[in-house]
């Protein structure tokens, strides 16, 4: 049943410091200072003002916030975190123990670069990253969808047949920073959706004693985790979805494994991650104007990677351009060309695939950029031989 | 015809604004009642992003904010504004104020002087822009809203906005105004933002 709450102009990070409030989850351990963002901060002041029931605890780096959320989850509490850019960085051995553990944390994420040269702006390096750490990856577009996928990370990572920490990723500074519309759900609307917190095996329940993170070595069963957490991986694609459905019913908000825009009979197609979605929209609107069969994709969860869906609607066009905000340096592209690119190997016909990269250290993109990837994907459509190399959107022409 | 009302047909009729104010003169909080104000005042889409840097008080910054009847899509800065605000006049000889600016756009100065006398080349306005002025600078000391010894001139400047291009109504910033302070703040803010709308001039 939809409801129709009032509109809030609020920050990205007040939009997802509010779902954390309303989830008012058992623990949160959180860094407290640069390159924290103001997520955690609010966080701390709905805690100070008794709007929450939270044990929060200030540590003293990332790698001890992470450290002390695998401790707390582990011991069967429902927890949170929050982080961005270095942060994300220097949690990076911790994320790995977090999904072996199959520890249903949720974390926020504010996209921002990693240095050097210093940087604080948004781009997808942190994420992107650590894409390999057994993490479950959503990626929202603006305010209300940072708040969505917030709720719905609980209810995805807590779910048995998961059972894996998600990250929901907001793009820094742009969204995070940037006012925009929010619309809430009640409090009490947030707590039935998320039902009370199940822990599995916790280290506190002393009647029936386990062991977390014992050597696990050539003799042991190490391998049969990984693969089990891929199967989970595997499993995640429809449990997301599922948990989407019963959020639309909730909200009124429908969000897909990933959104397309457009793409029923697209030629030439984009596929972009974040908040850049919103202008790529505004010039296929442009393209289609003048007739051309233009589309976009924007990706919501990366990992897992639903590639089926792509292969299914990409399949059919021409010419894919990918909008990478991330580099994989010395690879054919970015972490997301890569995926797509892959996607589309075993389509017959098989669209040519081209790489952009976009944005790094918050470089903005405008309107005529995204024009700009799109006037070559047409130009490649037309050609019978296509330089597949990566094509810089907004770069300083004046100083490569 | 209002500004609220002809900003009715979609991205085309989107209304950009370019703040550029100093660090520690309050822009972001202003943006967020500009918003609050735009949502209450009809608006279906409206955003607000600073550029954020290295925040030294002091340093020249510049805000972006978007009103629209349509939720808004794209993000990035504004580049071709309908309405530059400028909370202090002494960045007008530094700044690029006039950058850019739409055809009929509006520049409000925070100033006690007249629009013939600032720093902004007439030459370089387009056709139909034109300069407002208000002393809302005055406008904060009359209502004693000083903070750290300084005049606060964020919130009162959106009174200004107000009056001179009818973007948001008065009741719904004193309600934006009412969500962004304690009341006593609030009482405050709201008069100087009446004093800075009543002195807009241009």
């Amino acid at each position: 049943m939809a409801t129709v709450a009032p509109i809030l102009a609020v920050t990205g990070n007040e939009a997802v410091a509010e779902a954390m409030r309303q989830i008012n989850p058992d623990v949160v351990a959180a860094y407290p200072i640069t390159p924290q963002t103001e997520i955690v901060q609010i966080f701390a002041q709905y805690v100070a003002d008794g709007k929450v029931d939270t044990e929060f605890i200030t540590v003293e780096s990332e790698h001890s916030a992470m450290s002390a959320v695998i401790g707390s989850a582990a011991g069967g509490a429902r927890t949170m975190t929050a982080t961005s850019s270095q942060g994300l960085a220097l949690m990076w051995e911790l994320l790995h123990v977090a999904s072996g553990y199959r520890l249903p944390i949720v974390m926020a994420n504010v996209n921002r670069a990693l240095s050097g040269p210093i940087n604080i702006h948004c781009d997808h390096s942190d994420s992107m990253g650590c894409r390999d750490t057994g993490w479950i990856q959503i990626y929202g577009e603006a305010h209300q969808e940072a708040y969505d996928n917030h709720l719905m990370a609980v209810r995805i990572a807590e779910h048995p047949e998961v059972r894996t920490p998600v990250m929901t990723m907001t793009d820094g500074f742009i969204v995070s920073g940037a006012i925009g519309p929010l619309q809430e759900l009640e409090t009490e609307q947030v707590q039935e959706f998320i039902g009370p917190f199940t822990a599995i095996n916790p280290l506190l329940d002393s009647a029936h004693p386990v062991t977390v993170g014992p050597f696990d070595g050539l003799h042991g069963w190490f391998f049969e985790h990984k693969a089990a957490q891929q199967q989970a991986m595997d499993r995640a694609l429809e449990v997301v979805d599922d948990v989407a459905r019963e959020y639309a019913e909730l909200s009124g908000r429908r969000y897909d494994l990933l959104d397309p825009y457009r793409m029923d009979d697209a030629e030439i197609a984009i596929v972009v991650v974040g908040s850049t979605a919103g202008a790529t929209r505004m010039v296929v609107d442009k393209l289609r104007s003048q007739g051309v069969k233009a589309g976009m994709i924007r990706v919501r969860l990366f990992r897992p990677f639903p590639h089926a869906e792509y292969a299914k609607l990409l399949g059919r066009c021409r010419v894919v351009g990918v909008l990478d905000r991330a580099e994989s340096f010395g690879a054919q592209g970015g972490p997301l060309f890569l995926e797509v690119r892959t996607a589309l190997y075993d389509c017959d016909p098989r669209p040519k695939v081209l790489p952009f990269i976009y944005g790094l250290g918050g470089r903005d993109i405008f309107p005529d950029n995204i024009e700009e990837a799109f006037a070559a994907l047409r130009k490649a459509a037309s050609a019978k031989k296509v330089d597949t190399r990566r094509r810089y959107l907004n770069l300083r022409k004046d100083e490569v | 015809m209002t500004v609220r009302e002809r900003v009715a047909v979609g991205e085309q009729e989107m209304y950009e604004v370019r703040w550029h104010g100093r660090g520690g003169q309050g822009a972001v909080t202003s943006a967020k009642i500009l918003a609050d104000a735009g949502f209450r005042s009809g608006f279906a889409g409206v955003t607000s992003a600073p550029t954020f840097g290295a925040e030294r008080r002091g340093a020249p910054i510049t805000a972006s904010t978007r009103l629209s009847h349509r939720p808004i899509r794209v993000l990035s800065q504004v580049t071709t504004p309908n309405l530059v605000v400028v909370l202090d006049e002494t960045l007008l000889g530094g700044d690029d104020i006039t950058a850019g600016l739409k055809p009929g756009a509006v520049v409000i100065v925070n100033t006690a002087r007249p629009a013939a006398e600032l720093a902004i080349d007439a030459a370089a306005l387009p056709a139909g822009a034109r300069v407002v002025t208000a002393d809302v600078t005055g406008a904060a000391l009359a209502a004693d809203l000083i903070v750290g010894g300084a005049p606060m001139v964020n919130t009162a400047m959106l009174g200004a906005v107000a009056a001179a291009t009818g973007l948001i109504g008065m009741e719904s910033l004193e309600a934006a105004i009412g969500q962004a302070f304690a009341p006593a703040a609030a009482k405050k803010n709201f008069a100087a933002a009446v004093m800075a709308g009543g002195c807009t001039s241009g």
